[in-house]
């Protein structure tokens, strides 16, 4: 048995892991595949203690890397740190890359994860063109846009419910430089920052908003918007940038106390933080990693919430909602001291096809929260009554929390999820921690 | 580098195989499944191998080791290395209950897998010689309750890879002796997890320095030396205490 944990460490289930190098015989008896557990809350564990559960990690094999016309094809436990050695020096990236690296295809196509370019690329599995996928009566089946594409929808976003995903094939996107220009703009308050941050979208393919969560009154959600884009021949230095060591020499060691995160310390940390992005606002070329994967560089970082954790909490308020509920969210957040170490805010484009994806039109709010139990508790469900009278919903890589009636709530699309489901697995056979906290499926 | 690997669709050797592939080298893979050798040779092909070349070629049939490596030295145009990766495992739990299963893997690990570094040293040294590189095991280093048959089939292939060494060394072959200590594979992946794990790549890229270098034992990860060093050192009597 191992005990398994998301990313923020709780909650944990002791499971019995299988790992092997060939991902169709590990996955035949599991009830869920896992990828490097990057995943926050419960979407990558077991619903019961005991269970079996495959990981993808000795399953990372390329299958096909065309150069030419830039389409990648691997087993799912390829991670994103090995394209983008692979695929960088080519001069091909990934379409789409969240906050890490260590993250595998199989658990960027799960989440069906989004990034700082969202308003103009959608999420991955926009670019996914193909997957192999062991469904729940063992059959292996090529899925995608226009091959069982509803079974492919359901995949995307589907936390890994609907089958096990063996292969991802993926369209890469062409850069021309491997550097990038990023131009950094404080925002004295809240309304500024997401005025500055919109404003910024329709000129930058990647933007993304960092907000101080605990200053309050006037400079309430006061923060800094970073742009981004791939430099120009030229523009940036004729070297190409070294691949950052995959596991950086910056580590925390071990659990710490759990004060060191507190509500004083994160002030200070983001006064600070603000302070250091004024002085150094304006443009500059910089290592792609620094600006997609900024928390790569201190391993283990998890570790600095201490034994007892943290959850994050991920919700998108749509436009219409309008920007005084942006406000009030905020409001709540500095109200309940969630001290969250970095609110991340970021403006989201269109709907994708994924039936569970995660991302709508609006302003997405991202936090990490110490779990401190019941007041945690309290401040998700806070969160979480704003999110539903806003019209939004959740992100369920991030969480860990949400009750399953405010789910079913935030999600008319859940009919349409469970229809596949039931052709597919009606057994549910294929099921996580997640899926019976909030889809109602036996532990 | 024109590099045979037998055994290279899992574990160490499929790393080993694929630092390789990514700085350029040929490469040929040996196995017994000819689905994994084909993903294998797909995934060496993407990552930039100079060539790859396939062949079916399996531990339970010594009389093809020896068409295998001329097939797979005609492909890549010669040979510079030959490494043997390739074992089978089983805990000693699982062997009392199956004599059969005992005799299979001693024959796997031991016999049969000197008769294949035979065929590789003799065509080795035929063409002015080359390095013939050996995964072996810790377990063969001090026998403990454990290590069982796997450990003495591997203390057999230790030692006669270091007879190697001093032998036909004067003449060009470069015998690398590799002691990986516990590596989280798919071999290992139902054992209890000790501590000094180590992982798969990591251990191939200090195999492959070993092989550049001609470095005749190397233990991987490294601080294993100074593990064995401790553990042959100890008496019977703790040893006959010892649950490991």
């Amino acid at each position: 048995m191992t005990r398994l944990a998301g990313w923020g460490g709780v909650p944990a289930v002791d499971a019995r892991e299988r790992v092997g190098e060939s991902l169709p015989e590990v996955c035949r008896p599991a009830s869920l595949t896992r990828g490097l557990g990057r995943s926050y809350g419960d979407a990558s564990l077991p619903a019961r203690t005991g269970a079996i559960v495959a990981s993808t990690r000795l399953g990372d094999r390329v299958l096909a890397f065309d150069r030419v016309a830039g389409v990648l094809r691997a087993e799912a436990g390829f991670r994103l740190s090995q394209l983008e050695e692979l695929t960088r020096p080519a001069g091909w990236v990934s379409p789409v890359v969240p906050g890490t690296r260590h993250v595998t295809l199989g658990g960027m196509v799960a989440s069906d994860i989004h990034g700082k370019n969202h308003h103009v690329a959608g999420c991955f599995g926009a670019h996914v063109r193909s997957l192999v996928l062991q469904v729940a009566d063992g059959r292996e089946l090529e899925v995608g846009p226009d091959r069982e594409s509803e079974l492919f929808a359901a995949t995307l976003g589907g936390m890994g419910l609907t089958g096990h995903i063996l292969e991802v094939e993926v369209a890469l996107l062409a850069i021309a430089c491997p550097w990038l220009v990023i131009e950094v703009e404080p925002a004295p308050d809240l309304g500024a920052l997401v005025a500055r941050l919109r404003a910024a979208s329709r000129t930058w393919p990647y933007t993304v908003a960092w907000a101080d969560a605990l200053s309050r009154g006037a400079r309430l959600g006061r923060g800094i918007v970073i742009k981004g884009r791939w430099a120009e021949p030229g523009e940036a230095p004729a070297t190409s940038p070294l691949h950052s060591r995959v596991d950086s020499r910056l580590a925390v060691p071990c659990n710490l106390p759990s004060w060191v995160l507190g509500p004083t310390s994160v002030r200070i940390f983001d006064a600070l933080f603000y302070r250091a992005h004024c002085w150094s606002a304006g443009r500059r070329v910089v290592h792609p990693d620094r600006f997609f994967h900024a928390l790569d560089s201190i391993r283990d970082w998890n570790r600095l919430y201490g034994a007892r954790g943290f959850v994050q909490h991920q919700s998108v308020l749509p436009d219409e909602a309008g920007d005084e509920r942006i406000v009030r969210y905020f409001e709540t957040i500095t109200r309940h001291s969630g001290a969250s170490f970095l609110t991340v805010v970021k403006d989201c484009g269109a709907e994708g096809r994924g039936l569970l994806s995660f991302p709508r039109p609006g302003i997405s709010v991202a936090l990490d929260l110490p779990m401190r139990g019941a007041a945690t508790q309290a401040l998700v469900d806070a969160l979480n009554r704003h999110v539903l009278d806003a019209g939004g919903r959740i992100y369920l890589a991030k969480d860990a929390l949400t009750r399953r009636e405010d789910f079913a709530a935030m999600e008319p699309r859940l009919a349409a999820f469970d229809a596949v489901r039931r052709l597919w697995d009606p057994e549910r056979r294929l099921r996580s921690a997640l899926s019976a906290r909030l889809l109602g499926d036996p532990a | 580098m024109k590099i045979v690997l037998l055994g290279a669709t899992r574990g160490m050797g499929r790393s080993l195989a694929r630092l390789c592939a990514r700085r350029g080298d040929a490469v040929a893979l040996l196995g017994r499944e000819r689905d994994e050798i084909a993903r294998s040779a797909r995934d060496l092909v993407a990552l930039g191998a100079g060539a790859v070349a396939q062949g079916i070629c399996d531990l339970d049939d010594p009389a093809r080791f020896g068409p295998a490596l001329a097939a797979a030295a005609d492909a890549l145009g010669g040979l510079d290395a030959v490494v043997l990766s390739a074992a089978d495992f089983a805990r000693p739990a699982d062997l009392d209950a199956d004599p059969a299963r005992a005799v299979r893997l001693a024959t796997r690990n031991f016999a049969h897998s000197i008769a294949f570094l035979e065929a590789a040293r003799v065509r080795l040294l035929a063409h002015g010689g080359g390095t013939l590189c050996v995964f072996s095991s810790v377990a063969g280093d001090r026998a403990r309750k454990a290590t069982g048959i796997y450990g003495a089939t591997k203390a057999g292939l230790s030692h006669y890879a270091v007879s190697l060494d001093l032998r036909d060394r004067p003449r060009g072959l470069r015998v690398v002796l590799v002691k990986p200590g516990f590596v989280r594979t798919g071999m290992t992946a139902d054992l209890p997890v000790p501590p000094f794990a180590g992982e798969p790549d990591a251990v191939a890229r200090r195999v492959l320095r070993a092989i550049d270098r001609g470095w005749p034992v190397v233990y991987a990860p490294p601080i294993w030396r100074l593990v064995m060093l401790v553990i042959r050192t100890l008496p019977r009597f703790v040893m006959r205490r010892a649950e490991f």
